[in-house]
């Protein structure tokens, strides 16, 4: 007997109310599209969740959500996205991250082909990133109660013995690391925006960062005191968080800073500053100076750290200050930013 | 970046710090006014001062129109939004300007106004033609250098023949300003502090020109040196004033001749004239009534016109009397001097004009400079 009688119209068909029902409709669209995209042997038993066994060692976990609009975005859409902001979250501990979880709401309506598109890019990402997402829930709202489609994540990993990487870790002396650019995601969705569109070549630098940190951790091992990954308000935020939580300031060299030419050109005719900008796909290390050039070395052979800078040094600093020197040769502050610069952009 | 980083250049800036350095006489003060926030800001955003002699000051205008507009205005505002009928186009940075306890347009928002955030005024004219039952309001707001986009904008609305387009006109004139500063007490008669020249608009005199400076440095005996926002402009900007306070001359100069004639812009100057008017006064946050300082739409435009369109009525409202913003932009004060600088008044919660938008001398002090306050107070 064929479980449903007639086949998802992925190409024509939407989402309705009766997808979140917990009806068949419900179970056709969980079987026929996302564990069709992720698929794995969790989901593939149908369980409301999954058992998996826990490895010798601390493990770490995280929850994230995903609001973006544009849903499609140069360089991604919120499926990878959702992916690469929760693997990231796991892998700033050090930590290897294993296993996913994400739980869809849906607005009424929704085009079965963008679901689709976005499932599959998410387990696309995970394949990519080596993690799998092995439980998940759908809901459907009322059209006007989503915009389109929200997604929430969870994730857990574990941590390599003897790495403890935590915020307030920060000493003076210690060498402030990039991955790479700054502030690619946030001028790739702003050249989406509605009120806003504009033509740029800038794609999102969304990406799942774990192996680039794999790499570090053994070049740096217990010298890399923490990591970040600045999302959300850009370098600056992520400085100014990292300065308060070890009473400490920081120095930056504004010329050691990578920024591509778009995104400074984007940002300068909107009068955006690219440090408050936000990444996906880029981290801050705050290491011991005596495996900066270590970790720095192996960050740049990996390809989502090729563009890896040193930028600057923690300094005693009772008001915790991140100072820069301008490439003009001036000196400021980098202060946090000031109400939103843009709202979801992730 | 092309076109940007040859006026920011490391090098001729170290060149030009030295001979300012040099031909500055270290027995008198310069201080200088720079009248834009966009000035302010690049002061801030590139640490100019740290390459001045400690002699040379730059005291911070009034030339931010976020920072200057009225909490009345902005109640104005908050009134029209929240009335059904009405979505209010607004540029982003007039969002968190305070009104009246508290009250903002982001609040009012958050409340369930319909306010929405737009880059240029097409943006509205398009909001419009998509919500022909509905009526759209354009928050028009800045000096002479935005209001030739309105006028452009009234234009095109006339053209398309939309009948549920207006504007709330907030715009306001860099000369009367100016002038207002120079002759208030504290700098006429009490002679509290002294401006010894003008750093000019740099946007604004793409528009009007140089020559309605020319009143000022003859009435007032004082230098004026239009300059662009790059920081190579202003520290160019900078040495002109200083030869001129050495060898006692008071003139505009135009070191931004790469997009500022004596005449301006003519077209934008005409398209101005014929849209809009003179206001008797007009109330700026921190210097109070103004005169002849505002603009508003002609009689013959009033079906464009918001304030007429909606009867809507002229509010006003005290600023805190603690806060020095006042002061501050007429140069009497620093920021650091005001009780409420970065106690209550920070750019999360402003509580004054200078601390609203980045251009402001306050928040363009807190924001990029404060660490200076701590380097001085430790030297000390």
């Amino acid at each position: 007997m064929k479980a449903y009688q007639r086949k998802l119209d992925i190409k024509n068909g939407c989402v309705d109310l009766s997808h979140g029902s917990g009806g068949r409709a419900m179970a056709q669209l969980i079987s026929g599209l996302f564990h069709e995209a992720f698929g794995n042997e969790w989901l593939a038993r149908g369980n409301d969740q999954s058992a998996f066994d826990v490895g010798a060692g601390r493990m770490v976990m995280t929850t994230d959500g995903y609001v973006v609009s544009p849903l499609f975005f140069p360089g991604g859409n919120i499926g990878s996205l959702a992916v690469h902001g929760t693997v990231n979250d796991i892998a700033m501990a050090g930590a290897r991250p294993l296993y996913l979880s994400a739980s869809f709401i849906i607005e009424e309506g929704f085009r079965f082909a963008d679901l689709k598109t976005i499932a599959e890019s998410m387990g696309e990402a995970a394949r990519a990133a080596g993690v799998h997402i092995i439980t998940g829930d759908t809901k459907v709202v009322e059209r006007g109660k989503a915009d389109g489609l929200f997604i929430s994540t969870a994730a857990v990993g574990v941590v390599p013995d003897g790495l403890d990487l935590s915020a307030e870790n920060a000493r003076v002396g210690d060498r402030v690391l990039i991955s790479g650019t700054l502030g690619d995601h946030g001028v790739a969705i702003m050249s989406k925006r509605q009120n806003l569109a504009f033509e740029t070549e800038i794609v999102s630098d969304s990406a799942a960062l774990n192996g680039l940190v794999a790499g570090m951790v053994e070049a740096g091992g217990a010298g890399i005191r923490l990591m970040r990954d600045p999302t959300r308000g850009g370098l600056a935020a992520t400085l100014n968080e990292i300065a308060q939580q070890s009473s400490l300031g920081f120095h930056l060299q504004e010329e050691e800073i990578p920024v591509k030419p778009g995104v400074a050109a984007a940002c300068e005719l909107l009068g955006l500053d690219p440090l408050h900008v936000a990444n996906e796909g880029k981290l801050v290390a705050i290491v011991a100076p005596e495996v900066a050039g270590a970790v720095l070395a192996a960050m740049r052979a990996h390809p989502l750290g090729r563009d890896a800078a040193d930028i600057g040094e923690a300094v005693a600093d009772d008001h915790h200050f991140v100072q820069m020197a301008t490439s003009f040769g001036g000196g400021r502050i980098v202060d946090w930013l000031s109400g939103e610069q843009l709202p979801r952009i992730c | 970046m092309k076109y940007a980083d040859e006026f920011r250049d490391k090098e001729i800036a170290l060149g030009l710090a030295r001979t300012i350095r040099a031909e500055t006489d270290p027995a008198r003060p310069y201080r200088f006014m720079e009248f834009c926030g966009g000035h302010t800001h690049a002061i801030s955003r590139y640490g100019l001062e740290d390459m001045l002699p400690k002699n040379v000051r730059m005291i911070h205008g009034p030339g931010c129109p976020v920072c200057v507009l009225p909490a009345g205005r902005i109640d104005m505002a908050i009134r029209l939004a929240e009335r059904a009928e009405i979505i209010l186009c607004v540029y982003g940075d007039l969002m968190r300007v305070p009104g009246s306890q508290g009250a903002s347009l982001l609040k009012a928002k958050a409340r369930g106004a319909d306010v929405r955030m737009v880059y240029s005024t097409i943006d509205a004219i398009r909001i419009a033609e998509e919500n022909p039952e509905r009526e759209i309001v354009f928050f028009a707001i800045g000096f002479e250098t935005t209001t030739p986009p309105t006028a452009v904008m009234i234009r095109l609305a006339e053209k398309k023949q939309l009948s549920n387009f207006s504007v709330f006109c907030n715009h306001v004139l860099t000369p009367p300003a100016m002038q207002n500063i120079l002759e208030s007490p504290d700098i006429r008669n009490i002679g509290r502090v002294e401006i010894d020249g003008f750093v000019g608009p740099a946007h604004v005199s793409t528009i009007i020109g140089t020559a309605p400076y020319e009143f000022f440095a003859e009435e007032f005996g004082k230098p004026v040196v239009i300059s662009g926002f790059e920081p190579l402009d202003m520290m160019q900007a900078i040495l002109m004033l200083v030869r001129q306070v050495n060898e006692g001359r008071h003139e505009v100069e135009n070191q931004y001749s790469r997009a500022v004639t004596r005449d301006g812009n003519l077209r934008a100057k005409e398209e101005v004239s014929d849209i809009f008017e003179l206001r008797d006064q007009f109330e700026w946050r921190g210097l109070g009534q103004v005169p002849y300082s505002g603009l508003k739409l002609k009689r013959t435009y009033a079906t464009y016109d918001a304030e007429v369109r909606f009867g809507m009525n002229e509010l006003r409202v005290d600023d805190n009397p603690a806060c020095e913003c006042g002061a501050i932009l007429r140069g009497v004060k620093k920021p650091v001097d005001c009780k409420l600088f970065g106690t209550v008044c920070t750019p999360e919660t402003p509580m004054g004009s200078c601390m609203v938008s980045s251009e402001g001398a306050c928040a363009a002090h807190w924001t990029y400079g404060r660490f200076r306050d701590h380097q001085q107070r430790r030297a000390s």
